[in-house]
């Protein structure tokens, strides 16, 4: 019997196993193929203030082991999410990580403020800003691809959410992810959720044109573990050796099983997204979790959080 | 959305080439108790470690809820990916994974109408099943079924059993009439003076069907093929523009809202050369400079 339950930001969770944000709509989808309360906590599709349409298909493409997508934030709006998805996730006793949005950063300040009106607020265990979404239509609007951006965001969500634990979501696309991460936690961001998608294309070899309608799209599945993993590992090493302060880190990016997983744990992920997994398997994150729990007792190992980060405590001899 | 759906490890127990296609029979617990005419299927291909991770969806052609085997149910596939070949490859008794029932089925008329089910290709699969049902009601059920060529008409000898009249289109006039399956239908509705026209297929087809059902007074319920990632409703990819009761253009889900829509309430002015635009007068829709 392992010990699952984690603790992010002085909120403790049953279980490390989340949902991805934009993989798993706002529950009730899922909800038919397990609990969804019986995840460590249910991430939600991120909102906007307005609702909004999202871009025209085709919107993803296959590629090898992964996917491309495009979706382009397509949401009800933050008004919409807080009287009808919020309470229906908080009727079903799921604790919700809220991914929220804006197209400037007052924007993300006032969908932290009208969520924060939600009638189901409590049953917000965090908030994940998501500063890092690919599909854009202004490139210069990936608030994490600049630290001064990526912190103007986190300090209006900080101010506007005081008490609530924030995550900002972080792109592995930049040159130095460590940077953004101190910019995000100097911000006031109580954690950090790591990887978003990579920007990617496809050519449509019959029609010789992008096969995306919105032309580029954010990479995801197990073809991106291994940046997952990357980019986990710098920002813990980081926080060890004293670079930036130690914050819980969320691991996200081509989790499809329960050793998946344990490969972000071991890099430094307090607690595990899965994503693009439950395209192929509806049941995925509930698999996983009892997949991860399984790994962490294979090892000997009777509480999860022994586990985090415990890679950098086995370096290869340099 | 329709609680009743089930994720089973099912098995192929039957692999037989029909023409341009296979039709697979799977066995699947649970899914063909629940399913009705128009609802589909998710399967995941390539095994549990496979680099193809999106399911393949497929309209459900048939169901028997009890055999030898447990309840199966019938699919059609045109192995024209690496997906779809690695499906018809398999042979009896290789497991798959199996969602389903999934999405609306064709609302049956209240009234015995009389009725008309348009195929294209493959997309014919459903409505034998359909033609049954309308039948069981009373409804005088008719079948036209197009495709480029002979090989590519799915059901032609089933529709025969299945409905009251069938009429053949082919493109290169290899079988039945040359033409489109558009060019007959509206005397076919003329002559059983049809209610309601169902059709399943391309989107060009649905949306000429949906033209000539409108011009001779019927109403068109479509099932349209759209790409999915998860069937589930979770992805968001298979999204098309729907006018709601409220006269209102959203992006919809052709996984959950559809696959079956009233044709009239497709936006087909938004496709063109495979590529869905989203309205400008759509909930949400991108302002200059896009999303």
């Amino acid at each position: 019997m392992v010990d699952m339950s984690t603790t992010l930001a002085g909120t403790t969770l049953p279980n490390p196993v989340m949902t991805a944000s934009g993989c798993a709509a706002n529950g009730k989808e899922l909800h038919r193929f397990f609990p969804v309360s019986e995840l460590g906590a249910f991430v939600t599709k991120t909102v906007m203030r307005d609702p909004r349409s999202g871009r025209g298909t085709p919107r993803m493409a296959e590629t090898a082991s992964g996917m491309l997508n495009s979706i382009g934030l397509q949401g009800p709006g933050i008004d919409a999410f807080a009287a009808e998805d919020l309470p229906w996730l908080d009727s079903v006793g799921a604790r919700a990580l809220v991914s929220i949005a804006g197209n400037t950063a007052e924007e993300f300040g006032e969908v932290a403020e009208r969520l924060a009106d939600s009638p189901a607020f409590a049953s917000v265990v965090g908030v994940e800003v998501n500063i890092s979404c690919p599909n854009v239509a202004n490139r210069g609007l990936v608030f994490a691809c600049d630290a001064v951006s990526s912190e103007r965001v986190v300090s209006i969500v900080r101010e506007r959410l005081p008490g609530t634990p924030i995550f900002a979501k972080l792109t592995p696309d930049v040159t130095d992810i460590v940077s953004i991460a101190a910019a995000a936690l100097a911000a006031g961001a109580d954690g950090l959720t790591m990887i978003n998608t990579l920007l990617g294309m496809v050519i449509d070899t019959d029609r010789l044109r992008p096969q995306l309608a919105g032309v580029t799209g954010g990479l995801s599945g197990p073809a991106v573990r291994p940046v997952a993993v990357r980019a986990l590992f710098q920002v813990t090493a980081a926080m060890r050796t004293g670079m930036l302060p130690s914050a819980p880190l969320i691991g996200v990016g081509g989790v499809r099983s329960g050793r998946d997983a344990l490969e972000l744990v071991a890099a430094g992920a307090s607690a595990v997204q899965v994503g693009t997994a439950t395209f192929n398997d509806p049941a995925a994150p509930r698999r996983v979790l009892d997949e991860l729990e399984a790994e962490v007792a294979r090892h000997g190992i009777g509480r999860f959080a022994d586990v985090v980060g415990i890679a950098h405590e086995r370096m290869p001899p340099t | 959305m329709s609680a009743g759906v089930v994720q089973v490890s099912g098995e192929l127990i039957a692999n037989r080439k029909v023409g341009a296609y296979h039709h697979l029979t799977l066995v699947a617990p649970g899914v063909a108790e629940l399913a009705h005419p128009g609802q589909f299927v998710a399967v995941a291909v390539g095994g549990p470690t496979s680099a193809h991770l999106l399911r393949r969806c497929f309209s459900i052609h048939k169901v028997k809820p009890s055999g030898t085997f447990g309840g199966t149910v019938d699919v059609v596939v045109a192995a024209h990916g690496p997906g779809t070949q690695w499906l018809t490859g398999l042979r009896p008794h290789d497991p798959v994974d199996v969602v389903g029932p999934l999405g609306r089925p064709f609302p049956l008329p209240a009234d015995p109408v009389a009725c008309v089910l348009v195929g294209g290709g493959y997309g014919s699969a459903p409505l034998f099943w359909l033609a049954q049902e309308l039948r069981a009601r009373g409804c005088h059920t008719e079948m036209v079924l197009g495709a480029a060529s002979e090989d590519r008409l799915f059901g032609v000898v089933e529709a025969r059993r299945a409905a009251d009249g069938v009429t053949v289109t082919t493109d290169d006039g290899s079988a039945g009439r040359r033409g489109w399956v558009s060019d007959v239908l509206g005397e076919v509705v003329d002559r059983t003076s049809a209610g309601v026209v169902y059709a399943c297929g391309p989107m060009g087809m649905l949306r000429s069907v949906t033209e000539v059902a409108a011009g001779h007074g019927a109403v068109a319920q479509v099932a349209v093929e759209e790409s999915m990632a998860c069937g589930v409703g979770v992805c968001m990819t298979c999204v098309m523009p729907v006018t709601g009761n409220d006269g209102v253009t959203r992006m919809v889900r052709s996984c959950v809202e559809g696959p079956v829509f009233r044709g009239d309430r497709v936006r087909w002015d938004a496709f063109e050369d495979g590529i869905g635009r989203v309205p400008d007068d759509a909930v949400g829709a991108p302002r200059a400079g896009g999303h």
